[in-house]
Protein backbone atom coordinates (compact mmCIF):
# COMPACT_ATOMS: atom_id res chain seq x y z
CA UNK A 1 0.00 0.00 0.00
CA UNK A 2 1.30 3.41 -0.87
CA UNK A 3 1.04 6.01 1.83
CA UNK A 4 -0.04 9.57 1.19
CA UNK A 5 2.50 12.30 1.61
CA UNK A 6 1.17 15.06 3.87
CA UNK A 7 2.39 18.61 3.38
CA UNK A 8 3.03 20.62 6.52
CA UNK A 9 3.76 24.34 6.24
CA UNK A 10 6.72 25.32 8.41
CA UNK A 11 4.83 28.50 9.37
CA UNK A 12 2.67 26.23 11.55
CA UNK A 13 5.82 24.98 13.27
CA UNK A 14 6.92 28.57 13.96
CA UNK A 15 3.65 29.65 15.53
CA UNK A 16 3.35 26.46 17.60
CA UNK A 17 6.86 26.94 19.00
CA UNK A 18 6.26 30.63 19.66
CA UNK A 19 3.17 29.85 21.74
CA UNK A 20 4.79 26.95 23.59
CA UNK A 21 7.83 29.04 24.59
CA UNK A 22 5.52 31.55 26.26
CA UNK A 23 3.13 29.02 27.81
CA UNK A 24 5.92 26.83 29.20
CA UNK A 25 7.61 29.78 30.88
CA UNK A 26 4.54 31.26 32.55
CA UNK A 27 2.95 28.10 33.95
CA UNK A 28 3.73 24.53 34.91
CA UNK A 29 1.92 21.42 33.71
CA UNK A 30 -0.69 19.91 36.03
CA UNK A 31 1.57 17.05 37.11
CA UNK A 32 4.30 19.45 38.29
CA UNK A 33 1.74 21.51 40.21
CA UNK A 34 0.52 18.31 41.86
CA UNK A 35 4.09 17.32 42.82
CA UNK A 36 4.66 20.71 44.47
CA UNK A 37 1.40 20.48 46.40
CA UNK A 38 2.20 16.98 47.62
CA UNK A 39 5.64 18.19 48.66
CA UNK A 40 4.14 20.96 50.77
CA UNK A 41 1.75 18.53 52.43
CA UNK A 42 4.61 16.14 53.21
CA UNK A 43 7.27 18.65 54.28
CA UNK A 44 8.23 18.50 57.93
CA UNK A 45 10.79 21.30 58.15
CA UNK A 46 9.37 24.77 58.89
CA UNK A 47 11.89 26.43 56.53
CA UNK A 48 11.11 23.85 53.87
CA UNK A 49 7.39 24.55 54.28
CA UNK A 50 7.95 28.25 54.01
CA UNK A 51 10.00 27.84 50.81
CA UNK A 52 7.38 25.58 49.23
CA UNK A 53 4.59 27.99 50.19
CA UNK A 54 6.49 30.80 48.48
CA UNK A 55 6.96 28.65 45.39
CA UNK A 56 3.22 28.12 45.32
CA UNK A 57 2.61 31.88 45.58
CA UNK A 58 5.20 32.40 42.87
CA UNK A 59 3.33 30.10 40.48
CA UNK A 60 0.10 31.91 41.24
CA UNK A 61 1.60 35.31 40.48
CA UNK A 62 3.23 34.05 37.28
CA UNK A 63 -0.09 32.67 36.11
CA UNK A 64 -2.11 35.73 37.04
CA UNK A 65 0.28 38.31 35.61
CA UNK A 66 1.49 36.07 32.79
CA UNK A 67 5.11 36.66 33.69
CA UNK A 68 7.83 33.99 33.78
CA UNK A 69 7.90 31.65 36.80
CA UNK A 70 11.65 32.13 36.87
CA UNK A 71 13.85 34.81 35.33
CA UNK A 72 16.00 32.12 33.75
CA UNK A 73 13.65 31.36 30.89
CA UNK A 74 16.25 28.97 29.63
CA UNK A 75 17.73 27.81 26.38
CA UNK A 76 14.96 26.44 24.19
CA UNK A 77 15.32 22.69 23.77
CA UNK A 78 12.99 21.38 21.06
CA UNK A 79 12.18 17.73 20.39
CA UNK A 80 10.49 16.99 17.07
CA UNK A 81 9.13 13.60 16.11
CA UNK A 82 8.47 13.75 12.41
CA UNK A 83 6.23 11.23 10.69
CA UNK A 84 8.02 9.80 7.68
CA UNK A 85 5.07 10.67 5.45
CA UNK A 86 5.41 14.38 6.17
CA UNK A 87 6.80 16.80 3.63
CA UNK A 88 7.67 20.22 4.99
CA UNK A 89 6.85 23.14 2.71
CA UNK A 90 7.18 26.92 2.97
CA UNK A 91 10.84 27.20 3.99
CA UNK A 92 13.74 25.86 6.00
CA UNK A 93 12.58 23.79 8.99
CA UNK A 94 15.54 24.76 11.19
CA UNK A 95 14.94 28.42 10.49
CA UNK A 96 11.22 27.99 11.23
CA UNK A 97 12.05 26.52 14.64
CA UNK A 98 14.42 29.38 15.45
CA UNK A 99 11.87 31.92 14.24
CA UNK A 100 9.36 30.44 16.70
CA UNK A 101 11.87 30.81 19.52
CA UNK A 102 12.72 34.36 18.40
CA UNK A 103 9.04 35.40 18.37
CA UNK A 104 8.20 33.65 21.64
CA UNK A 105 11.11 35.12 23.56
CA UNK A 106 10.67 38.61 22.14
CA UNK A 107 6.89 38.93 22.21
CA UNK A 108 6.53 37.02 25.49
CA UNK A 109 8.94 39.25 27.46
CA UNK A 110 11.20 36.28 28.11
CA UNK A 111 14.89 36.61 28.89
CA UNK A 112 17.47 36.39 26.13
CA UNK A 113 20.03 34.06 27.68
CA UNK A 114 21.94 32.69 24.70
CA UNK A 115 25.42 33.72 23.54
CA UNK A 116 26.52 33.09 19.95
CA UNK A 117 29.92 31.66 20.73
CA UNK A 118 30.69 29.79 23.95
CA UNK A 119 34.06 31.55 24.33
CA UNK A 120 33.46 34.96 22.76
CA UNK A 121 30.10 35.18 24.57
CA UNK A 122 28.10 37.78 22.69
CA UNK A 123 24.35 37.62 23.39
CA UNK A 124 22.34 36.75 20.27
CA UNK A 125 19.60 39.09 21.49
CA UNK A 126 16.67 36.81 20.70
CA UNK A 127 17.47 33.57 22.55
CA UNK A 128 18.20 31.70 19.33
CA UNK A 129 19.33 29.22 18.31
CA UNK A 130 17.28 26.41 19.82
CA UNK A 131 18.79 23.01 20.53
CA UNK A 132 16.84 20.81 18.17
CA UNK A 133 16.50 17.04 18.45
CA UNK A 134 14.88 15.42 15.42
CA UNK A 135 13.63 11.88 15.14
CA UNK A 136 11.76 10.08 12.41
CA UNK A 137 8.73 7.94 13.23
CA UNK A 138 6.02 6.20 11.18
CA UNK A 139 2.92 8.21 10.25
CA UNK A 140 2.10 11.67 8.97
CA UNK A 141 2.07 13.72 12.17
CA UNK A 142 4.60 16.10 13.68
CA UNK A 143 4.96 16.07 17.46
CA UNK A 144 6.79 19.05 18.91
CA UNK A 145 7.91 19.41 22.53
CA UNK A 146 9.44 22.65 23.75
CA UNK A 147 11.41 22.40 27.00
CA UNK A 148 13.10 25.66 28.04
CA UNK A 149 16.06 24.62 30.20
CA UNK A 150 17.49 26.77 32.99
CA UNK A 151 21.21 26.56 33.55
CA UNK A 152 21.45 26.66 37.35
CA UNK A 153 20.42 23.03 37.21
CA UNK A 154 21.83 22.25 33.75
CA UNK A 155 25.31 23.12 35.05
CA UNK A 156 24.98 20.43 37.72
CA UNK A 157 24.19 17.65 35.21
CA UNK A 158 26.67 15.00 34.12
CA UNK A 159 27.41 11.82 32.21
CA UNK A 160 29.18 8.97 33.99
CA UNK A 161 30.50 5.90 32.22
CA UNK A 162 30.02 3.15 34.81
CA UNK A 163 31.26 -0.42 34.56
CA UNK A 164 28.76 -3.22 33.97
CA UNK A 165 29.78 -4.62 37.38
CA UNK A 166 28.63 -1.38 39.06
CA UNK A 167 25.04 -2.38 38.27
CA UNK A 168 21.98 -0.87 39.85
CA UNK A 169 23.77 0.26 43.02
CA UNK A 170 26.30 2.09 40.90
CA UNK A 171 23.53 3.95 39.10
CA UNK A 172 21.81 4.88 42.36
CA UNK A 173 25.05 6.15 43.90
CA UNK A 174 25.92 8.19 40.79
CA UNK A 175 22.54 9.93 40.73
CA UNK A 176 22.45 10.62 44.46
CA UNK A 177 26.00 11.99 44.31
CA UNK A 178 25.07 14.31 41.42
CA UNK A 179 22.11 15.62 43.43
CA UNK A 180 24.27 16.17 46.52
CA UNK A 181 26.87 18.02 44.47
CA UNK A 182 24.13 20.12 42.88
CA UNK A 183 22.66 21.02 46.27
CA UNK A 184 21.24 24.55 46.49
CA UNK A 185 22.68 25.56 43.09
CA UNK A 186 20.00 23.59 41.26
CA UNK A 187 17.06 25.19 43.07
CA UNK A 188 15.69 22.14 44.87
CA UNK A 189 13.21 20.52 45.01
CA UNK A 190 14.59 19.11 41.78
CA UNK A 191 13.33 16.87 39.04
CA UNK A 192 15.89 14.35 37.85
CA UNK A 193 16.00 12.85 34.37
CA UNK A 194 18.19 9.78 33.91
CA UNK A 195 19.24 7.99 30.73
CA UNK A 196 20.79 4.56 31.18
CA UNK A 197 22.49 2.67 28.34
CA UNK A 198 23.20 3.49 24.73
CA UNK A 199 26.39 5.43 24.16
CA UNK A 200 27.96 8.56 25.64
CA UNK A 201 25.67 10.96 23.75
CA UNK A 202 22.61 8.71 23.74
CA UNK A 203 22.36 8.52 27.53
CA UNK A 204 22.59 12.31 27.80
CA UNK A 205 19.82 12.83 25.28
CA UNK A 206 17.62 10.26 27.03
CA UNK A 207 18.22 12.04 30.34
CA UNK A 208 16.98 15.28 28.79
CA UNK A 209 13.97 13.55 27.30
CA UNK A 210 13.19 11.90 30.64
CA UNK A 211 12.62 15.39 32.05
CA UNK A 212 9.75 15.86 29.61
CA UNK A 213 7.92 12.74 30.84
CA UNK A 214 4.82 12.98 33.00
CA UNK A 215 5.88 12.89 36.65
CA UNK A 216 2.57 11.27 37.62
CA UNK A 217 3.58 8.16 35.70
CA UNK A 218 6.36 5.60 35.99
CA UNK A 219 8.36 3.42 33.63
CA UNK A 220 6.52 0.46 32.12
CA UNK A 221 9.52 -1.72 32.91
CA UNK A 222 9.03 -3.11 36.44
CA UNK A 223 12.74 -3.01 37.38
CA UNK A 224 13.08 0.57 36.11
CA UNK A 225 9.94 1.67 37.91
CA UNK A 226 11.44 0.27 41.12
CA UNK A 227 14.68 2.08 40.39
CA UNK A 228 12.84 5.40 39.86
CA UNK A 229 11.17 4.99 43.24
CA UNK A 230 14.33 3.86 45.02
CA UNK A 231 16.47 6.73 43.70
CA UNK A 232 13.82 9.29 44.69
CA UNK A 233 13.68 7.83 48.19
CA UNK A 234 17.46 7.95 48.57
CA UNK A 235 17.66 11.52 47.25
CA UNK A 236 15.08 12.68 49.73
CA UNK A 237 16.98 11.01 52.53
CA UNK A 238 19.84 13.49 52.01
CA UNK A 239 17.83 16.11 53.90
CA UNK A 240 18.94 18.95 51.61
CA UNK A 241 15.33 20.00 51.21
CA UNK A 242 13.65 22.93 49.44
CA UNK A 243 16.20 25.61 48.42
CA UNK A 244 18.86 23.43 50.08
CA UNK A 245 17.81 24.78 53.48
CA UNK A 246 16.79 21.45 54.97
CA UNK A 247 13.74 19.24 54.63
CA UNK A 248 12.37 16.02 53.21
CA UNK A 249 11.73 17.28 49.67
CA UNK A 250 15.02 17.43 47.79
CA UNK A 251 13.53 15.97 44.62
CA UNK A 252 9.96 15.77 43.35
CA UNK A 253 10.42 13.07 40.74
CA UNK A 254 12.96 10.78 39.09
CA UNK A 255 12.19 9.49 35.59
CA UNK A 256 14.40 7.07 33.70
CA UNK A 257 14.73 6.08 30.04
CA UNK A 258 16.85 3.13 28.93
CA UNK A 259 18.39 1.81 25.73
CA UNK A 260 20.43 -1.27 24.83
CA UNK A 261 24.15 -0.79 25.36
CA UNK A 262 27.55 -2.37 24.68
CA UNK A 263 28.79 -5.48 26.56
CA UNK A 264 31.59 -3.36 28.04
CA UNK A 265 29.60 -0.37 29.24
CA UNK A 266 26.96 1.16 31.49
CA UNK A 267 26.58 4.81 30.44
CA UNK A 268 24.44 6.97 32.73
CA UNK A 269 23.26 10.47 31.83
CA UNK A 270 21.98 12.55 34.74
CA UNK A 271 20.10 15.69 33.80
CA UNK A 272 19.23 17.77 36.82
CA UNK A 273 16.27 20.11 36.60
CA UNK A 274 14.81 22.44 39.17
CA UNK A 275 11.20 22.64 40.33
CA UNK A 276 10.58 24.87 37.30
CA UNK A 277 10.46 21.81 35.04
CA UNK A 278 8.88 23.31 31.94
CA UNK A 279 7.67 21.57 28.83
CA UNK A 280 4.81 21.88 26.39
CA UNK A 281 3.80 19.53 23.59
CA UNK A 282 1.62 19.84 20.50
CA UNK A 283 0.89 17.53 17.60
CA UNK A 284 0.52 19.06 14.13
CA UNK B 1 15.28 35.25 63.92
CA UNK B 2 13.79 37.80 61.55
CA UNK B 3 15.48 41.17 60.88
CA UNK B 4 14.33 44.21 58.97
CA UNK B 5 17.43 45.83 57.52
CA UNK B 6 18.04 48.88 55.35
CA UNK B 7 20.87 49.64 52.95
CA UNK B 8 23.64 50.66 53.01
CA UNK B 9 24.45 48.04 55.63
CA UNK B 10 26.81 48.77 58.47
CA UNK B 11 29.19 46.31 60.10
CA UNK B 12 27.26 46.71 63.36
CA UNK B 13 24.05 45.53 61.72
CA UNK B 14 25.83 42.68 59.95
CA UNK B 15 27.27 41.52 63.25
CA UNK B 16 23.70 40.84 64.47
CA UNK B 17 22.92 38.58 61.50
CA UNK B 18 23.46 34.85 61.92
CA UNK B 19 23.32 32.00 59.44
CA UNK B 20 19.72 30.78 59.30
CA UNK B 21 18.16 34.16 60.15
CA UNK B 22 15.65 35.62 57.73
CA UNK B 23 15.84 39.24 56.62
CA UNK B 24 13.68 41.76 54.80
CA UNK B 25 15.85 44.21 52.92
CA UNK B 26 14.73 47.76 52.13
CA UNK B 27 16.73 50.34 50.18
CA UNK B 28 19.05 50.31 47.18
CA UNK B 29 20.83 47.23 45.86
CA UNK B 30 22.75 46.60 42.62
CA UNK B 31 22.49 43.74 40.14
CA UNK B 32 25.52 42.17 38.52
CA UNK B 33 26.13 38.70 37.15
CA UNK B 34 28.77 36.94 35.06
CA UNK B 35 29.46 39.43 32.29
CA UNK B 36 29.23 42.53 34.52
CA UNK B 37 31.65 40.98 37.01
CA UNK B 38 34.10 40.26 34.22
CA UNK B 39 33.91 43.88 33.07
CA UNK B 40 34.35 45.23 36.59
CA UNK B 41 37.42 43.03 37.06
CA UNK B 42 38.83 44.30 33.76
CA UNK B 43 38.18 47.91 34.80
CA UNK B 44 40.03 47.37 38.06
CA UNK B 45 42.92 45.75 36.26
CA UNK B 46 43.20 48.77 33.99
CA UNK B 47 43.15 51.07 37.01
CA UNK B 48 39.72 52.47 36.10
CA UNK B 49 36.94 53.15 38.63
CA UNK B 50 33.97 50.81 39.06
CA UNK B 51 30.67 52.02 37.57
CA UNK B 52 29.24 52.58 41.07
CA UNK B 53 30.64 53.06 44.54
CA UNK B 54 30.47 49.57 45.99
CA UNK B 55 31.44 50.52 49.54
CA UNK B 56 28.78 49.34 51.98
CA UNK B 57 26.58 48.06 49.14
CA UNK B 58 24.85 44.80 48.28
CA UNK B 59 25.16 43.08 44.91
CA UNK B 60 22.25 40.90 43.82
CA UNK B 61 23.30 38.16 41.38
CA UNK B 62 20.35 38.49 39.07
CA UNK B 63 19.44 39.09 35.43
CA UNK B 64 15.73 39.86 35.04
CA UNK B 65 13.30 39.10 32.25
CA UNK B 66 12.16 42.25 30.37
CA UNK B 67 9.50 44.26 32.18
CA UNK B 68 6.03 44.03 30.69
CA UNK B 69 4.37 47.40 30.04
CA UNK B 70 3.27 48.84 33.38
CA UNK B 71 5.68 46.66 35.38
CA UNK B 72 8.84 47.87 37.14
CA UNK B 73 10.79 44.74 36.24
CA UNK B 74 10.16 41.22 34.97
CA UNK B 75 10.78 37.99 36.84
CA UNK B 76 13.75 38.62 39.11
CA UNK B 77 15.11 35.70 41.14
CA UNK B 78 18.71 34.88 42.11
CA UNK B 79 21.28 33.13 39.96
CA UNK B 80 24.01 30.74 41.11
CA UNK B 81 26.57 32.71 43.12
CA UNK B 82 29.57 30.42 42.70
CA UNK B 83 30.11 31.61 39.14
CA UNK B 84 31.09 34.97 40.62
CA UNK B 85 33.50 33.45 43.16
CA UNK B 86 36.53 34.25 41.05
CA UNK B 87 35.78 37.98 41.26
CA UNK B 88 34.18 38.30 44.69
CA UNK B 89 37.13 38.43 47.14
CA UNK B 90 38.55 41.48 45.36
CA UNK B 91 35.19 43.29 45.49
CA UNK B 92 34.78 42.48 49.18
CA UNK B 93 38.25 43.81 49.90
CA UNK B 94 37.22 47.02 48.10
CA UNK B 95 34.24 47.50 50.39
CA UNK B 96 31.35 45.44 49.02
CA UNK B 97 29.52 44.28 52.12
CA UNK B 98 26.67 42.03 51.04
CA UNK B 99 25.65 39.62 48.30
CA UNK B 100 22.35 37.99 47.41
CA UNK B 101 22.34 34.83 45.30
CA UNK B 102 21.81 31.13 45.61
CA UNK B 103 24.14 28.23 46.18
CA UNK B 104 27.49 27.45 47.71
CA UNK B 105 30.56 29.70 47.74
CA UNK B 106 34.27 28.95 47.58
CA UNK B 107 36.59 28.93 50.58
CA UNK B 108 38.27 32.08 49.22
CA UNK B 109 34.92 33.89 49.29
CA UNK B 110 34.18 32.64 52.80
CA UNK B 111 37.56 33.89 53.97
CA UNK B 112 36.94 37.29 52.37
CA UNK B 113 33.50 37.49 54.00
CA UNK B 114 35.02 36.91 57.43
CA UNK B 115 38.01 39.18 56.75
CA UNK B 116 35.71 42.05 55.80
CA UNK B 117 32.79 41.47 58.14
CA UNK B 118 30.43 40.92 55.21
CA UNK B 119 27.39 38.71 54.64
CA UNK B 120 25.99 36.39 51.95
CA UNK B 121 22.22 36.02 51.64
CA UNK B 122 20.23 33.49 49.64
CA UNK B 123 16.98 34.37 47.95
CA UNK B 124 14.70 31.53 46.90
CA UNK B 125 15.75 30.19 43.50
CA UNK B 126 12.94 29.91 41.01
CA UNK B 127 10.69 32.40 42.79
CA UNK B 128 11.39 35.27 40.37
CA UNK B 129 7.75 36.26 39.88
CA UNK B 130 7.18 36.55 43.63
CA UNK B 131 10.46 38.38 44.25
CA UNK B 132 9.65 40.92 41.54
CA UNK B 133 6.92 42.22 43.86
CA UNK B 134 9.57 43.40 46.35
CA UNK B 135 11.29 45.50 43.70
CA UNK B 136 9.73 48.95 43.44
CA UNK B 137 12.30 50.68 41.23
CA UNK B 138 14.84 49.59 38.60
CA UNK B 139 17.19 51.44 36.32
CA UNK B 140 20.21 50.42 34.28
CA UNK B 141 23.28 52.34 35.45
CA UNK B 142 26.09 50.64 33.50
CA UNK B 143 26.95 48.21 30.71
CA UNK B 144 23.58 48.63 29.01
CA UNK B 145 24.83 46.66 25.99
CA UNK B 146 24.90 43.54 28.17
CA UNK B 147 21.08 43.38 28.13
CA UNK B 148 19.84 41.34 31.04
CA UNK B 149 23.41 41.29 32.39
CA UNK B 150 23.66 45.10 32.65
CA UNK B 151 24.20 46.62 36.10
CA UNK B 152 20.90 47.83 37.52
CA UNK B 153 20.19 49.92 40.55
CA UNK B 154 17.16 48.43 42.26
CA UNK B 155 14.99 49.96 44.93
CA UNK B 156 13.68 47.15 47.08
CA UNK B 157 11.09 47.05 49.79
CA UNK B 158 10.97 44.16 52.26
CA UNK B 159 12.95 41.94 49.92
CA UNK B 160 13.00 38.46 51.56
CA UNK B 161 16.29 36.59 51.98
CA UNK B 162 18.03 34.18 54.32
CA UNK B 163 21.46 34.62 55.87
CA UNK B 164 23.53 31.74 54.49
CA UNK B 165 27.02 32.92 55.40
CA UNK B 166 27.47 35.29 58.29
CA UNK B 167 30.45 37.46 59.23
CA UNK B 168 31.69 34.77 61.60
CA UNK B 169 31.99 32.34 58.73
CA UNK B 170 29.10 30.05 59.64
CA UNK B 171 27.72 28.38 56.51
CA UNK B 172 24.07 27.34 56.63
CA UNK B 173 24.33 25.06 53.56
CA UNK B 174 27.21 23.20 55.15
CA UNK B 175 25.22 22.71 58.35
CA UNK B 176 22.25 21.39 56.36
CA UNK B 177 24.48 18.98 54.40
CA UNK B 178 26.01 17.73 57.65
CA UNK B 179 22.61 17.42 59.27
CA UNK B 180 23.58 19.81 62.07
CA UNK B 181 21.23 22.68 61.36
CA UNK B 182 18.60 23.77 63.80
CA UNK B 183 16.56 25.01 60.86
CA UNK B 184 14.36 21.95 60.67
S1 LIG C 1 17.75 26.34 38.24
FE1 LIG C 1 15.62 26.54 37.58
S2 LIG C 1 14.55 27.62 39.20
FE2 LIG C 1 16.75 27.89 39.51
S3 LIG C 1 17.19 29.84 38.52
FE3 LIG C 1 17.61 28.23 37.02
S4 LIG C 1 15.68 27.94 35.88
FE4 LIG C 1 15.23 29.13 37.71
Amino acid sequence: MESQIRSVDVAGVTSAIRDMCIRANCGLAKDMQDRLQEALARETSPVGKSVLTQLEQNLEIAGKEQIPICQDTGMAVVFMEIGQDVHFVGGDLNEAVNEGVRQGYTEGYLRKSVVSDPLLRKNTGDNTPAVLHLSMVPGDKVKITVAPKGFGSENMSRVVMLKPADGEEGVIDAVVQAVKDAGPNACPPMVVGVGIGGTFEKCAEMAKQALTLNTSEHSDLPHIRKLEEEILKRINRTGLGPAGLGGVNTALSVRILTYPTHIAGLPVGINICCHVNRHETVVL
Amino acid sequence: MEHEITTPLTKDVIATLHAGDTVRITGTIYTARDAAHKRMAEALQEGKPLPFDIRGQIIYYMGPTPAKPGHVIGSAGPTTASRMDKYTPQLLDLGLIGMIGKGKRSQAVKDAIVRNGAVYFAAIGGAGALLSHSIVGAKVIAYEDLGTEAIRELTVKDFPAIVVMDAEGTDLYKKVAEGTTSCD
